[in-house]
């Protein structure tokens, strides 16, 4: 597996940390790579979609690492997909498609962080109220928030 | 002129009696949203055995209710769903806000959760602790049939003149919670 990885993304791209295998994937082969993984190398099984927000990280060249957690059932092997993303084009395609449990996990990096998933069946909010606008696990987001929660109405004794 | 009394006559006044009868049978209102629940569960439970206070009924509809007791952090989703709740219940009613969460927000210092929820309903009785133990939870609910035998009136006055007072809760936002919700426009 990761000499046919290697073979297509070139040897820059890989890498290995404790037995784990990483891989960098340019956006626009993200796609056909994620098929082919799948149909080819028999990785049936996407365990999280995630996201790393590098702002103001040490000798971080993008803003946003994408991050895909793959495994292969049948040989236990699993492997690690980062796609880099820059303001402000933060599209990529959805991959519904190929594993359906990719809905959630999508729409919670979307809440959070803001990525566009193109051809998402159902891209919206998961665990933010649908009124709310900012992606609140940006790193430029205050951790208190911009007052959000101390805006509701104030109920007293006498209207209730 | 004295009047004499029969041994087996008790005087009293009607608020004072209405009162009693209140506070010995209050139902609360379970709103577990978090650990604090859990601690209330215990409460209720045999050990420690609410029955001897005249609380043990905990109705999960809030028409049924006259003690709301909010055991947990409540964050932006559900506290509109709180006010929904609240405001179903008939008066007179009462509500104990349990734990450092419910009251403070606690250690969840972040853009989620109610920095307290005394922000946005009244609230009666405040339970330190995290999550408080349930003779704190016990506590709480003798202090609060005191003040409603202290307070409570046939016609339920005490409420209007609670409505006359001063808010004196701590609405005005501190300046380290971010900018102010007029950031946010209208709604939430
Ligand atoms: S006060 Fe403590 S126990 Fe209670 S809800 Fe908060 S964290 Fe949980």
């Amino acid at each position: 597996m990761l000499d046919a990885l290697k073979t297509r993304l070139g040897d820059a791209a890989l890498s290995e940390f404790r037995g784990q295998s990483r891989a960098i994937v340019p956006r626009d082969d993200l796609a056909s790579t994620m098929q082919w993984l799948k149909d080819d190398q028999g990785f049936d099984l996407l365990v999280d979609v995630t996201c790393v927000d590098y702002l103001s990280y040490r000798d971080a060249e993008h803003r946003f690492g994408l991050v895909y957690l793959l495994a292969n059932t049948a040989t236990n092997e699993r492997l690690t997909i980062r796609v880099y993303l820059d303001e402000p084009d933060l599209a990529v395609p959805s991959m519904c498609d190929l594993w359906c449990g990719a809905n959630w996990l999508e729409r919670e990096v979307f809440d959070m962080f803001g990525i566009e998933f193109r051809g998402h069946p159902n891209l919206k909010r998961i665990l933010m109220p649908e009124a709310f606008v900012a992606h609140p696990l940006r790193k430029d987001y205050p951790l208190q928030g911009r007052g959000e929660r101390h805006n509701f109405p104030v109920l007293t004794r006498e209207q209730a | 002129m004295a009047i004499e009394v029969p041994e087996n006559v008790v005087v009293t006044k009607l608020d004072e009696l209405a009162s009693w009868c209140r506070k010995n049978s209050l139902w609360p209102m379970p709103f577990a949203t978090a650990c604090c629940g859990i601690e209330l569960m215990a409460t209720g439970a045999s050990k420690h055995d609410l029955a001897r206070f005249g609380a043990e009924v905990f109705r999960f509809s809030p028409r049924q209710c006259d003690l709301m007791i909010v055991a947990g952090r409540v964050v932006m989703k559900m506290l509109p769903v709180l006010q929904r709740i609240w405001q179903q219940m008939h008066e007179p009613k009462w509500c104990i806000s349990m734990g450092a969460c419910a009251s403070t927000g606690g250690v969840f210092d972040t853009y989620a959760v109610v920095q307290g929820i005394d922000r946005f309903i009244p609230v009666d009785m405040y339970i330190p602790g995290c999550p408080p133990r349930p003779e704190q939870l016990i506590q709480a609910i003798i202090d609060l049939q005191d003040k409603i035998q202290r307070e409570g009136t046939i016609r339920g006055a005490e409420f209007e003149l609670a409505s006359r007072q001063a808010p004196k809760r701590a609405l005005v936002e501190l300046p380290t919670y971010g900018r102010s919700a007029a950031m946010i426009g209208p709604g939430r």
